[in-house]
């Protein structure tokens, strides 16, 4: 969906560079490590934009399409920047049946972006999530780390407003 | 010694509102009053009461504190803990009858509940392998390694009659033995702990609250088949369950229950996390091995069978987290026991997830043939604000909903099966009458093609088309031979995917149109949702007669859709509505209505 390629400039430091490839020589077993190693960049970098990958593929000794198949295979990553405040709203069936589609529509009015698309200010992302397992709270939507439940669409405005 | 201990939940529901804070200021506060030597504060797993959340129990007295807050603390900790006297107003409703306090295992959400898998949760303290072991932990390992031979594991978990929890229900025994009976230098157990359905958490809940269960069964189950080697595969998305989970592994490695000659009885076991990177297609056996090998979790044709020919290509043991959860129990009370519960060919218990439009959310655990409405009514507290059940959603995207009509059905593998749904991993979604159930089964539809993994046709393509006339019918534009290609194509996508994920994928659609033809013939003949829940159908009107004209609807119109003079009933002209629904939200009189 929104796994598209970022037109957005690398802004990578050689630190982080130099992090992720002291990594990924340190590991005891490189055969089955592309997830483990794309997890660690997308921690390091936020996001794996191309220029990441290549590091991983090169690092690895797997060719560069390889990396591109996990990469964009898994939700978890993504190749496109963060906003600065990550909103993720839960489409799993126990928020959906009660009404989270309402929730994640309205952030799509209130911020002007789609799903998976980050403000032009870069000050929020939005995404849709399946079940992070607080059903118990449904509708349950985060930022970041905050976990908001119980909501009804008008804690929209509150909760933008605390950011 | 104490001589109170103050549980608090430490589940993803309860740390989700707050009870991480509670568990502070408990400390924070009984140091002020130097209580801290007589009272522990424990940071427990899951209760399953997740719509009281967050929950305290203290002990001895058995006092079940719900929806605590964090302002709350200091007066529990003066009151009842320093002065004992209860603080009744902030006990869960359900244990006070006529003054008296009940203990928990009289509410009616507990009364009917047999725990087993989730035994500990909200027992012990997770973090800390002394408390799982003062609990009976290890001890069955020990007694597998001591005194049974791999075969008679194997046969024990046989004659329980224990079937996986985690969507088929094939059974456990069985499959260790075609794992054994496969001579290979390596050998690997896998635990399946990428919960994926959406809706279910009792795998995550059992990490959360008992990770030392499932380490101990996994090496059980190494020993049964010759494995030296375990790998657990649980997601991302779950932090505090990954964490607990590596924390009790440390601890097993520390204690020497993991690692080199356990016991001294030379048994080699070891265990390494896997995390999954979110994909729903890696529940599958197959893609779940393919994916802790690093590759595109995609699945493979079957056979081999992952007890010939699994991870990396060794023959492989997989089973889910409630599986495991339940086999330490089964070694040491016995097979005879285990199956003692539940119905002829489905044995033990069943944890259900239950959510959606229910008053107690949360995890409850059942001997099998359990009714649903003994479930949904007895202990869920049924359905809340005086709406009619519709419907109860099992087996997530790959289940069915199951009407009132099979309300007395006992709740097992093969009866579930047979009324157009299935287990999968206990999720419980109960719909009232406000749910669309074409509406229901479209969204179940958009998970699985998004979640397709793309590799065969039938479900890359065709469950694609089905949601495209599925949205047909929610936007009034299908005909009634669209009904029917509907349904063909659905059987054609079943009978012809390469993994359980496409040949699941249409039965929302199936069992949708097996008990509510009505509700898409509705959509598709007369152009309307009878829900009011498909926008496209809808339309909003003002009642005249209740109408004061006070103009509010109008001025919260987005839409400017709505006239009217003050004093004079207003109306709404259909061609502007962008049906949003605020005038009806807003309308003091209630005469706005949607049909």
């Amino acid at each position: 969906m929104a796994n598209k390629k970022t037109k957005l400039p690398f802004k990578g430091t050689k630190e982080q560079e130099e992090q992720l490839r002291s990594f990924i020589r340190a590991l005891p077993d490189k055969d089955s490590a592309v997830i483990t190693v794309l997890q660690k960049a997308q921690e390091i970098y936020g996001y794996l934009p191309e220029e990441v990958q290549l590091i991983v593929a090169d690092e690895l000794g797997v060719s560069p399409a390889e990396v591109y198949g996990v990469s964009t295979f898994y939700s978890q990553f993504s190749l496109n920047p963060k906003g600065e405040n990550k909103i993720s709203v839960c489409l799993g069936t126990a928020c959906y049946v009660k009404g989270s589609g309402d929730i994640f529509n309205k952030l799509v009015e209130k911020l002007g972006i789609q799903g998976g698309e980050c403000t032009p200010d870069g000050k929020f992302s939005l995404e849709a999530c399946r079940c992070i397992g607080a059903c118990g709270l449904a509708p349950v939507l985060t930022v970041n780390d905050d976990v908001y439940g119980r909501l009804t669409v008008d804690d929209v405005d509150s909760i933008l407003a605390k950011y | 010694m104490y001589r109170s201990h103050v549980l608090v939940c430490g589940g993803t529901g309860c740390t989700s509102s707050g009870s991480g804070e509670i568990i502070s200021t408990f400390e924070r506060e009984l140091a002020k009053n130097d209580l801290d030597k007589e009272v522990k504060v424990v940071r427990t797993g899951c209760f399953g009461l997740c719509a009281l959340g967050p929950v305290v129990i203290v002990y001895p007295e058995g006092s079940f504190y719900s929806r605590v807050k964090a302002e709350d603390v200091p007066e529990i900790v003066e009151e009842h803990l320093l002065k004992g006297r209860i603080v009744s107003r902030l006990l869960y409703e359900e244990t006070v009858e006529d003054d008296e306090i009940l203990s928990l295992n009289e509410t009616d959400f507990y009364k009917k509940q047999h725990r087993v898998a989730l035994r500990n949760c909200g027992v012990i303290d997770p973090e800390n392998i002394e408390e799982y072991i003062a609990v009976d932990g290890y001890e069955a390992l020990g007694k597998c390694l001591t005194e049974y031979t791999p075969e008679q594991v194997i046969q024990i978990i046989k004659d329980s009659g224990l079937r996986g929890r985690g969507g088929a229900g094939f059974p456990t025994g069985v499959k260790w033995s075609f794992a054994a009976a496969n001579a290979a230098d390596q050998k690997y157990v896998c635990c399946n702990a990428d919960e994926g359905d959406p809706g279910a958490f009792m795998d995550r809940s059992v990490l959360e609250g008992d990770p030392h269960a499932v380490i101990e069964a996994m090496a059980i189950a190494g020993y049964a088949i010759g494995a030296s080697q375990g790998y657990i595969y649980v997601r991302a998305e779950y932090p505090i369950a990954v964490k607990r989970l590596q924390i009790a592994i440390g601890q097993a490695r520390e204690y020497g229950l993991l690692g080199k000659d356990i016991f001294g009885t030379g048994f080699d076991f070891d265990l390494d996390v896997r995390l999954g990177a979110g994909a729903f297609v890696c529940g599958e056996e197959t893609a779940l091995m393919t994916s802790i090998e690093g590759k595109r979790g995609e699945p493979r044709p079957r056979p081999p069978f992952p007890a010939v020919k699994g991870l990396f290509g060794k023959p492989t043991v997989l089973n889910n987290v409630e599986t495991y959860a339940n086999i330490p129990q089964i070694i040491l009370k016995g097979a005879d026991w285990f199956a003692s519960m539940g119905t002829e060919k489905s044995k033990g218990t069943k944890v259900f997830a239950l959510g959606g439009k229910i008053h107690n959310t949360g995890l409850v655990e059942v001997p099998m043939g359990t009714t649903l409405r003994e479930i949904v009514e007895e202990i869920g507290g049924g359905i809340p604000n005086g709406k009619k059940f519709k419907a109860a959603q099992t087996g997530g995207p790959s289940g069915g909903c199951i009407p009132a009509e099979h309300f007395d059905v006992p709740i097992d593998y093969d009866n579930l099966l047979a009324i157009g749904s299935m287990m999968g991993s206990g999720g419980l979604i109960v719909m009232d009458e406000d749910n669309c159930m074409v509406d229901i089964a479209k969204f179940f539809l958009e998970f699985t093609v998004d979640e397709s993994c793309g590799k065969c046709t039938p479900c890359r393509v065709g469950t694609r088309r089905l949601l495209e006339m599925l949205d047909k019918v929610t936007k009034g534009k299908a005909t009634m031979e669209d009904l029917d290609k509907i349904e063909s194509l659905c059987y054609y996508i079943k009978e012809n995917s390469l993994c359980g994920l496409g040949q699941t994928a249409p039965n929302p659609v199936l069992s949708t149109l097996r008990y509510f033809r009505d509700e898409y013939i509705a959509h598709i003949v007369d152009k309307r949702c009878p829900a009011g829940v498909c926008k496209d159908l809808l339309q909003y009107v003002i009642d005249p007669a209740k109408c004061r004209g006070c103009t509010l609807c109008s001025r919260v119109c987005p839409a400017g859709a709505i006239s009217g003079e003050v004093k004079t009933p207003h109306r709404i002209d259909p061609a502007k509505c962008v049906k949003c629904g605020a005038c009806m939200e807003k309308c003091k009189f209630g005469a706005i209505s949607k049909k």
